[in-house]
């Protein structure tokens, strides 16, 4: 039997990280819209600063790539980020684009909030409920899915946003 | 047991990140005193001050996210998303990163004044946010 080499063990931590992150990154390609365990560090700091962190499953490969060739003129903002990062975001939102059908279609501006699957979802909330200070934009996921930043939009993670009129209470359980 | 496992590799590997995402290898007095000599004069706050709080040709001001004084959390103008206050006396985490420091102002002067900002409005808005005390 070979006796085993003694290892550092900060060399051991950096393998079992290394090993650990390897198996993640084989999870499927497409997630849904639950969001992939290996999201990387630059996606969070980088885009979730000024919005969610939307799950790359909803938007469809082509989309992804037009809004990360398009930093410089990011809806109304300049979010441009050194190649680098451009590069290894562009290649982890293609690994886990939206591929089933009904991200298949890329929306108008690639924007999800234009998806017919986005719109549908959202056709019972009033005009007046987006424009709200706590909601601002229907961008703001977060407003009213509490868990939209880990891509859990079922039911049981809604609040309402504050200053909901009482007509759109009354139906929000709806 | 395996799940321990995970939790405990899932632990490191965050530490590992946070460790490299912190640089803190400048300070909001070191960049003061940085674009100071980069103007070649020191950052006047009351200068700064309107400038924040004042656009310039576009939609927004500095204020427009970061709130005026900027002391508590501010809200992206666009999107609703909360942003860490920029006061360094109330977030000891700005201005702690020069890469991050140049990202932004690169960005957010851009959005503002469809331009660079100069050395001397760097200075006078550094001036200004340091200046600002609880």
């Amino acid at each position: 039997m070979k006796k085993p080499v003694p290892l550092h063990p900060a060399a051991l931590a950096a393998a079992a990280c290394a090993l650990a992150l390897l198996s993640l990154t084989s999870a499927h390609a497409d997630s849904g819209r639950a969001m992939p365990r290996n999201v990387p560090n630059a996606y969070t700091q980088e885009c979730a600063a000024c919005h969610t962190a939307y799950p790359p499953g909803l938007l469809p490969a082509a989309s992804w790539n037009r809004v990360m060739t398009g930093l410089g003129k990011h809806y109304g903002t300049d979010a441009s980020l050194d190649a680098a990062t451009v590069r290894q975001l562009n290649q982890w939102l293609q690994d886990h684009a939206g591929t089933y059908k009904r991200v298949n279609e890329e929306p108008p501006e690639d924007r999800i909030t234009r998806s017919a699957w986005f719109e549908r979802k959202h056709r019972k909330i009033e005009p007046a409920a987006w424009k709200l200070a706590s909601v601002k934009s229907a961008a703001n996921c977060a407003a009213c899915h509490t868990g939209a930043d880990q891509g859990q939009f079922d039911e049981h993670n809604l609040r309402m946003p504050a200053g909901l009129d009482a007509r759109s209470r009354r139906a929000w359980n709806d | 047991m395996t799940s321990l496992r995970t939790l405990t590799l899932a632990a490191l590997c965050a530490l590992a990140a946070a460790g490299t995402s912190q640089a803190a290898d400048t300070t909001a007095a070191q960049q003061l005193a940085h674009w100071s000599e980069q103007a070649g004069s020191p950052g006047n706050a009351d200068k700064g001050k309107v400038f924040f709080n004042t656009r310039h040709g576009g939609e927004w001001s500095c204020a427009s996210c970061h709130g005026t004084p900027p002391t508590a959390q501010g809200k992206h103008a666009s999107t609703g998303k909360p942003i860490a206050p920029l006061a360094p006396a109330f977030n000891p985490k700005a201005f702690t990163d020069t890469a991050k420091v140049d990202k932004w102002f690169r960005r957010n002067c851009n959005d503002v004044l469809s331009r660079d900002c100069t050395a001397v409005e760097k200075a006078d808005v550094l001036a200004y946010l340091n200046a600002l005390k609880p």
